[in-house]
């Protein structure tokens, strides 16, 4: 490339032709393009492992005592394993104890809040129809208020054991005291209130179409996600 | 040769008081003020920028014979876009906790004026030893202004320092200096400080001056 | 439908471009100095918003799901060509539109907001309507901004302000305090 380079310069002063400028940018282009893939090969592998660890860690949290996960979607009206190729963008997560028993599913969603859209995880128990934990992923709330939904254990241990039906609700600090209900964090309303919004609709999106307890799909042990903690 | 190694130590020193791009030149303030909202993100992104920046000064100044004019803009973008993917992608595979903080910014460093103008204007015209040293004086210059505004955010805003606490409990922090109206109010009032300081030192020179004429 | 609504309402107000995520900033600080101005260049800007919205969806959904680490590069290279091919074109096609807008178009290329936009929406995997109506909302926020600094920095001209704090100082805590206004806006969508 550079013998067409210097063929086509007769002069370093004056005005290079086309070829050299298209020449000098693709060559520009290349090597920027062999640094781009060489780094994003030595990365690769290093950051899917930190994203699966993170994911795992928080399905764990919100689902006590389960020390194994898959990844789960619908194809044809049944809810598979999630395999390779497949699309995982509409996809909830079962944990499986030691035993590879059953537990519950952790279901992620999204939602707009008091600042910006709120992404969280939930575990649920269809067993006994309860709600086991719940952890924010992703949220802009405001720091020292809005916040709390992640950082006050008070709000974020209400989501232990919490009945869903017929809904959850949120009320003031000491006004409720039925099973299905929240404390709202004191002058959070409107975050919490968000955090239970999203819980309620993506029960409603998820939990008629899941299979009827007991027939839940088993741990299928190539997908590797097998790690114990 | 001392002629030249002061001429380096001038290159390295400028960027950090007199010529410092965020105080004085105020540039690069995109990224700056959004991610200052605690000492560790100012310094994380700081880093990120100054090794974009070095790196990219490194490369324009040892090609700059085989860049034409026409295209140089280009051929700078694609450099800087490179690093700064390098810098993206290092990140989120060693320090995932910071990159999440960091987020979308990282790329933005791209759009930093700062840095597409330290080529134009220097590392395109100079020698490689020279580039570098200007280049590491600016994003010296660069990270201190980060630091500074990140810490007295994270301060005032949080009541600590690195995450340290400061004081105990015994402080009621502003939550909106760590909010995006904070970032404005600090930096516009550091750069009234910084003109103030010019001032002082203007009227304090005149007065040497004058002090001088009527002394000889 | 109300997601598109809320996407429009949150990047236009809630999130504004310009006074939560600073982006923008330096013709923000630059060129709002006139209210007329001001108010082109916000028009322009969202404009371009729009081609790069639709640049970045091409892209997405056909280039970088392949090759996720092109982003960046291809973002900024396609983008900026685009918008020069479309300036070529106005200035072809509609003289008085390019007077309008045009001289703007080359410095809003290399402006922040425009590739922040790009990342933003590719981040938040904004498909075709969404990536259009966050644009319109970005945009339309960024003009907001644009003249409501303008009209302050208009009215302060006719008032003694301090040498010492004149310019981008004074520029930047107008803006704190716009910032601080706009975050009333926050909630607007959860309380109910």
């Amino acid at each position: 490339m550079t013998e067409i380079i210097t063929a086509n310069r007769p002069d370093a002063e004056a005005d290079p032709p086309p070829i050299r400028l298209i020449a000098t940018l693709a060559l520009a282009g290349l090597i920027s393009g062999v640094a781009i893939v060489g780094i994003f090969e030595a990365t690769f592998e290093t950051i899917a492992v930190n994203k699966a660890r993170e994911l795992r860690a928080a399905v764990f949290k919100v689902l006590p005592g389960v020390s194994q996960m898959q990844e789960l979607t619908y194809a044809d009206e049944q809810l598979v394993p999630v395999t390779e190729g497949m699309s995982s963008e509409n996809s909830i997560y079962a944990g499986y104890d030691k035993e590879l028993n059953f537990v519950g599913y952790a279901i992620p969603g999204e939602g707009p809040g008091f600042q910006d859209t709120i992404k969280l995880l939930y575990g649920y128990i269809p067993a006994d129809r309860k709600v086991m934990g719940m952890e924010v992923l992703e949220s802009r709330e405001t720091p020292g208020l809005g916040d709390k939904i992640y950082k006050d254990d008070v709000f974020v241990g209400s989501f232990r054991d919490l009945p869903i039906d017929p809904i959850i609700e949120v009320v003031k600090k000491g006004r409720g005291g039925k099973d299905n209900q929240v404390d709202a964090i004191t002058g959070a309303t409107i975050s919490s209130r968000a955090v239970v919004r999203i819980i309620n609709e993506n029960n409603a999106k998820w939990l008629d179409n899941l299979p009827s307890p007991g027939s839940e799909p088993g741990l299928r042990v190539e997908t590797n996600e097998v790690v114990h903690d | 040769m001392i002629e030249s190694e002061n001429q380096d130590y001038n290159e390295l020193i400028k960027g950090i008081w007199r010529d410092n791009p965020v105080f004085v030149q105020v540039l690069g303030m995109c990224p700056m003020l959004a991610v200052t909202n605690s000492a560790i993100n100012a310094i994380a992104m700081g880093m990120a920028t100054l090794f974009v920046l070095v790196g990219s000064s490194f490369l324009v100044a040892t090609f700059k014979k085989w860049i034409p004019k026409q295209i140089r803009i280009s051929c700078f973008i694609i450099i800087i876009a490179t690093f700064v993917t390098v810098a993206d992608y290092t990140l989120l595979a060693l320090i995932p906790t910071v990159h999440k903080e960091l987020g979308a910014f990282i790329p933005l460093i791209v759009a930093n004026c700062m840095i597409l103008g330290r080529q134009e204007a220097f590392a395109s015209k100079n020698t490689v030893r020279l580039a570098v040293m200007d280049a590491l004086g600016m994003s010296a210059g660069f990270v201190f202004a980060l630091f500074t505004l990140g810490a007295v955010r994270e301060i005032l805003g949080s009541g600590s320092l690195f995450g340290v606490d400061l004081f105990g409990g015994a402080f009621e922090p502003w939550i909106i200096m760590i909010l995006p109206p904070g970032g404005f109010l600090t930096l516009g009032l550091i750069l009234f400080f910084f003109n103030w300081v010019t001032h002082r030192r203007e009227i304090f020179l005149e007065r040497v001056a004058e002090a001088e004429r009527s002394g000889s | 439908m109300q997601e598109l609504f809320w996407i429009f309402i949150s990047s236009l107000l809630i999130n504004n471009f310009v006074l939560t995520y600073f982006l923008g900033i330096c013709p923000f600080l630059g060129v709002s100095n006139s209210l007329e101005t001001s108010f082109r260049l916000g028009l322009a800007t969202t404009f371009v918003m729009l081609v790069t919205a639709l640049c970045a969806w091409v892209l997405n959904t056909y280039l970088l799901i392949y090759a996720p680490y092109l982003r960046l590069i291809s973002f900024i290279v396609v983008i900026a060509s685009t918008v020069q091919f479309i300036e070529m074109l106005i200035k072809k096609m509609s003289p008085t539109l390019f007077r309008a807008l045009g001289i703007f178009l080359p410095l809003i290329t290399t402006n922040c907001a425009i590739l922040g936009l790009a990342i933003f929406s590719t981040n938040r995997g904004y498909g075709f309507l969404e990536g259009i109506t966050y644009a319109l909302g970005a945009g339309f926020g960024f003009t907001i901004a644009m003249v409501l600094l303008a009209g302050l920095r208009e009215e302060s001209e006719l008032s003694e302000v301090p040498a010492l704090i004149e310019g981008t100082a004074m520029n930047l805590i107008i803006a704190g305090i716009l910032s601080m206004a706009f975050m009333g806006f926050a909630g607007l969508f959860s309380s109910t």
